[in-house]
C-alpha cells in the first residue's frame, strides 16, 4: 500500500511527478493549504506580484524550454487574473498547467468570499479544465493535465480544486494510464496525401514555404529547414515561426504579413503552391482573405484538423505533428528525386532576389536625430552576436524586434503574437529566464507595455532572475498613433503618454533593478554595454526614442496584400 | 455571426458522460457562431458516453464538427444526410376542445396515432412522437381548434443500419 497523503501534499507529489521544477504564484485563502507542503518540496515557488505576472511567467518558461509551465494561484479574483495569459497561451499554443484554488465544495454556488465560477469562466479560454471533486483524483488529473497540455497542438489546461480536497486524505497512487477515449493527435501525415504534396511541390513554378509557431513547438526546425534544402523551397517564417529556419539562410525571406517585409508579403502574394506548416492563415498574415495569394494551392500541414480549410481552402490537406509529416516529406522529396531532375526555378529566384535587392526593410538613424528603435535592436543584436533569448511585449516595438533581430534559433523569441497581449514581456522574460538560467534573456517593451507588469520586476530581483529590459520609449501608445496618423486624420485620442512618463531609471532602482538610460544614438552602444555588464541584478535600459516613428512596410488592416506601403513617401 | 442560414443539420454527438459537458458543447457552437434549433440529451448503451443530438441551421457544418472533435469529452461526431437516419420528436400539445367538438379531434387525433394524455374540461392535451415532419401535420391539423400550449422534446437521431440504408428511404413508422 502507498502512502497516505493529504490532497495538498498529493497535489505536489503530482507535480514533482511530473517533473515541475519550478511554478510561478501567489498564495491565498482557497489555495494556502497546497503552499504548505510546498516549503518541503524541491520545486521552485517563484511569487509573483499579481497572478497575471504568474500566468505570463509560466508562458515564457514553456516558449523557451518547450516543457510545461506551472502557475498556482488561489480562488476568485486570483483565477480571474489568470483568464488573459490562459487565452494568451491558447492562441499561441504553449503548454501551461494553471493550478487554481476553488472554495471549499459545501460553499460552491453560495457566492462565497472569493468565489467564482472558474470552471465555466476558463472553460473557453483552456484547451480542457477541470473541477476535482475527489481527493483520489488528484494524480490522475495532474497526469491528464499535463499530458493534455504538451500533446497534440500544445495549449493551457486548468485544475481548479476546492479547498476542502487539501485537506481530505488519500492513499498515494502513481497516475494510471492516460484514459482519453476523444483524444488520440495524429501524429503521422497520410502517405497518400505526403505523395501527392511531393507531386504539386515538383510541378510548382513558384512554391513558398510557410513556416508558423507550429514548426516551433513540434520541435521541427532541424527538418523544416532540411526539407526547405532538399525541395528548394524559398520560406517565409510568421511572427511565432520566428527562428524556425536561420534568417541567414539563403531560403529564408523573413516574416510576411502586416508588418512583414515586402519580399515575404510578395513571393505568397505571386506564388502558385503555398506549403503551409504549423501555420494558420491568420488574419495579420493573409489580409484581405479574398484577395490573399489568389494564384497559389495550399497544402497544408497542422496538427489540429480544425486549423484546416478554416480561412483558406487546402487543395491537399494533411493531419499531423510537423516533425513527423515534415521526416516523411523529406524521404517522399529525397526519393522522388532519385528519378526525376529537380526543378531549377530559375526565374522565380531571380524575381524574389530582385524584391529583395529592391525593396528591403530600411530606416535611417541620424546621429543627431532622436534614436530609431530599429537602431537600439540592431546594436543590441552586434553586441551580442545574436546569441540571446529575445521577448518582446506589444506594439511597434514588437514588429521591429521581429523585423531586424536576425534569429538563428528556434526558441530564441518570445512574443504574445494571436493575443497582442500588452505587458507581455517582463513576465514572460522572467518565465524564460527561470527556465534557462544559463542564457541572456532580453526583452524589448514599449514604454505603455511596460507599465502594465512593471511591478513583476520587483519578483526578479526578489528572486534573483536577473533579466534584461529594454524599453524603448516613444512616449506615446505608437502603433495606435501610428493608425490615428494613417486613418484617423491625425487625431490622436489617448494615446499621448508623454504628459505622465515615469522616471523609468528610478522606478527601476525602487524596484530592486540597476537602471540607465540612453537619450541620443552615441549613447546606445555604451550604454548596452554597460548593461550586459551588470550581472547581479536585473537590468532595465531606457532608451529616448523617436515619438515619431512609424512601422513599416504596413499592409492596412482589412487590405490586400497587393497593397504594401513601403513607406511614409507612399501614402500621398 | 454568420449569415443566418435555414438549413437545418442534424449531427449526432457522442460525448463522455462527464461534468460539464453539455455547457462545453453548446458553448462551442455559440462562440463559433452556429445557432442551435434543438439539442437532446441522453444516455446510451455504454454508461460511460451520453448521446446529444443537435439540429442547427448554418451553410456547412465542417467546421464546427472539427470544433466539436476538438473538445477532449467529444468521442464521436457524426452529422446525418437526410434520410440516413431514424429521427424521432415527441411533443405534448393542449388543444381547446369543448364537449361537442371533441369526437371530431379525436377522430383526426386518432388518424396520426396521438393519444389523448390529459382531458379537461375544455381541453385535451394529445401526445405524439414520430419524425418532425408527422408532428407539424398534426399540428396544422389541430391549429383551427385553438393550440394552447405545446411543448416539444429536441429532436433524437440514430444513424439507420448501414445494410438497410440502401433503398430504404421510406420509413417504418411506429404503429
Amino acid at each position: 500500500m502507498g502512502e497516505t497523503l493529504n490532497g495538498a501534499q498529493a497535489l505536489i507529489r503530482a507535480l514533482e511527478h511530473e517533473g515541475v521544477d519550478v511554478v510561478f504564484g501567489m498564495p491565498g485563502g482557497a489555495i494556502l493549504p497546497a503552499y504548505d507542503p510546498l516549503l518541503d518540496s524541491p520545486i521552485r515557488h517563484v511569487l509573483v506580484r499579481h497572478e497575471q505576472g504568474a500566468g505570463h511567467m509560466a508562458s515564457g518558461y514553456a516558449h523557451a524550454t518547450g516543457r510545461v509551465g506551472v502557475a498556482i494561484v488561489t480562488s476568485g479574483p486570483a483565477a480571474t487574473n489568470l483568464i488573459t495569459p490562459l487565452q494568451d497561451a491558447f492562441m499561441d499554443s504553449i503548454p501551461v498547467v494553471a493550478i487554481t484554488g476553488q472554495v471549499a465544495q459545501t460553499n460552491i454556488g453560495l457566492d462565497a468570499f472569493q468565489e467564482a465560477h472558474t470552471w465555466g469562466i476558463s472553460a473557453p479560454v483552456t484547451k480542457h479544465n477541470y473541477l476535482v471533486t475527489d481527493v483520489d483524483e488528484i494524480p490522475d488529473v495532474i497526469r491528464e493535465a499535463f499530458h493534455l497540455a504538451a500533446t497534440g497542438r500544445p495549449g493551457p489546461v486548468l485544475v481548479d480544486i476546492p479547498k476542502d480536497l487539501f485537506a481530505d486524505t488519500m492513499i498515494w497512487h502513481r497516475p494510471g494510464e492516460i484514459n482519453l477515449p476523444g483524444y488520440k493527435p495524429s501524429v503521422k501525415g497520410h502517405p497518400k496525401q505526403v505523395q501527392a504534396a511531393v507531386d504539386m511541390i515538383h510541378e510548382s513554378q513558384r512554391p513558398v514555404l510557410y513556416a508558423g509557431g507550429g514548426v516551433i513547438r513540434a520541435n521541427a526546425s532541424d527538418r523544416l529547414r532540411r526539407f526547405a534544402e532538399v525541395a528548394n523551397l524559398p520560406t517565409v517564417t510568421t511572427l511565432m515561426g520566428r527562428g524556425a529556419i536561420p534568417d541567414s539562410h539563403p531560403l529564408a525571406l523573413g516574416m510576411p504579413g502586416m508588418h512583414g517585409n515586402y519580399t515575404a508579403i510578395t513571393s505568397m502574394q505571386r506564388s502558385d503552391l503555398l506549403i503551409a506548416i504549423g501555420a494558420r492563415f491568420d488574419d495579420r498574415v493573409t489580409g484581405r482573405v479574398d484577395a490573399f495569394a489568389p494564384g497559389a494551392k495550399v497544402i497544408h500541414v497542422d496538427v489540429d484538423p480544425a486549423e484546416i480549410s478554416k480561412v483558406r481552402k487546402a487543395d491537399i490537406p494533411i493531419v499531423g505533428d510537423a516533425g513527423a509529416v515534415l521526416e516523411q516529406l523529406i524521404f517522399a522529396m529525397e526519393h522522388f528525386l532519385d528519378t526525376k531532375p529537380a526543378p531549377a526555378r530559375e526565374t522565380w529566384f531571380s524575381t524574389i532576389r530582385e524584391w529583395q535587392e529592391k525593396y528591403p526593410l530600411r530606416y535611417d538613424q541620424d546621429p543627431d536625430g532622436p534614436i530609431q528603435q530599429e537602431y537600439v535592436i540592431q546594436e543590441l543584436h552586434r553586441i551580442t552576436g545574436g546569441d540571446a533569448i529575445v521577448v518582446a511585449g506589444v506594439g511597434q516595438h514588437q514588429m521591429w524586434t521581429s523585423q531586424w533581430w536576425g534569429f538563428e534559433k528556434p526558441r530564441t523569441w518570445i512574443n504574445s503574437g494571436g493575443l497582442g497581449t500588452m505587458g507581455y514581456a517582463i513576465p514572460a522574460a522572467i518565465g524564460a529566464k527561470a527556465g534557462a538560467p544559463d542564457e541572456l534573456v532580453v526583452a524589448f517593451d514599449g514604454d505603455g507595455s511596460f507599465q502594465m507588469t512593471m511591478q513583476e520586476l520587483v519578483t526578479a530581483a526578489t528572486e534573483g532572475i536577473n533579466v534584461k529590459i529594454m524599453v524603448l520609449n516613444n512616449q506615446w501608445l505608437g502603433m495606435v498613433k501610428q493608425w490615428q496618423k494613417l486613418f484617423y486624420n491625425e487625431r490622436y485620442s489617448a494615446t499621448d503618454l508623454s504628459g505622465g512618463i515615469p522616471d523609468f531609471v528610478g522606478l527601476a532602482e525602487a524596484m530592486g533593478c540597476a537602471g540607465l538610460r540612453a537619450e541620443k544614438p552615441a549613447d546606445v552602444a555604451p550604454i548596452i554595454e554597460k548593461a550586459l555588464a551588470i550581472n547581479d541584478r536585473p537590468v532595465v535600459v531606457e532608451f529616448k526614442c523617436d515619438p515619431d516613428a512609424m512601422v513599416f512596410p504596413m499592409v492596412p488592416a482589412g487590405g490586400s496584400n497587393d497593397d504594401v506601403v513601403l513607406g511614409p513617401e507612399d501614402l500621398t | 455571426m454568420r449569415a443566418a442560414d435555414l438549413t437545418q443539420h442534424v449531427i449526432t454527438v457522442l460525448v463522455e458522460d462527464k461534468p460539464g459537458v453539455l455547457a462545453r458543447i453548446s458553448a462551442m457552437f455559440a462562440r463559433r457562431g452556429f445557432n442551435i434549433h434543438s439539442l437532446a440529451v441522453g444516455p446510451t448503451a455504454d454508461p460511460n458516453l451520453s448521446r446529444m443530438t443537435v439540429v442547427a441551421d448554418g451553410p456547412e457544418m465542417e467546421q464546427i464538427i472539427k470544433q466539436l472533435y476538438k473538445l477532449v469529452n467529444t468521442v464521436k461526431v457524426t452529422e446525418h444526410a437526410p434520410g440516413a437516419a431514424v429521427e424521432r420528436e415527441i411533443m405534448l400539445v393542449r388543444v381547446n376542445a369543448e364537449p361537442k367538438r371533441r369526437g371530431e379531434i379525436l377522430d383526426a387525433a386518432g388518424i396520426f396515432g396521438a393519444k389523448a394524455v390529459d382531458v379537461g374540461k375544455v381541453t385535451i392535451t394529445f401526445e405524439l412522437s414520430g419524425e418532425p415532419g408527422q408532428l407539424a401535420d398534426f399540428l396544422e391539423l389541430v391549429k383551427p381548434y385553438g393550440i394552447v400550449d405545446l411543448v416539444k422534446s429536441g429532436r433524437i437521431a440514430l444513424a439507420r443500419d448501414p445494410k438497410t440504408k440502401n433503398g430504404r428511404r421510406t420509413e417504418l413508422r411506429s404503429a
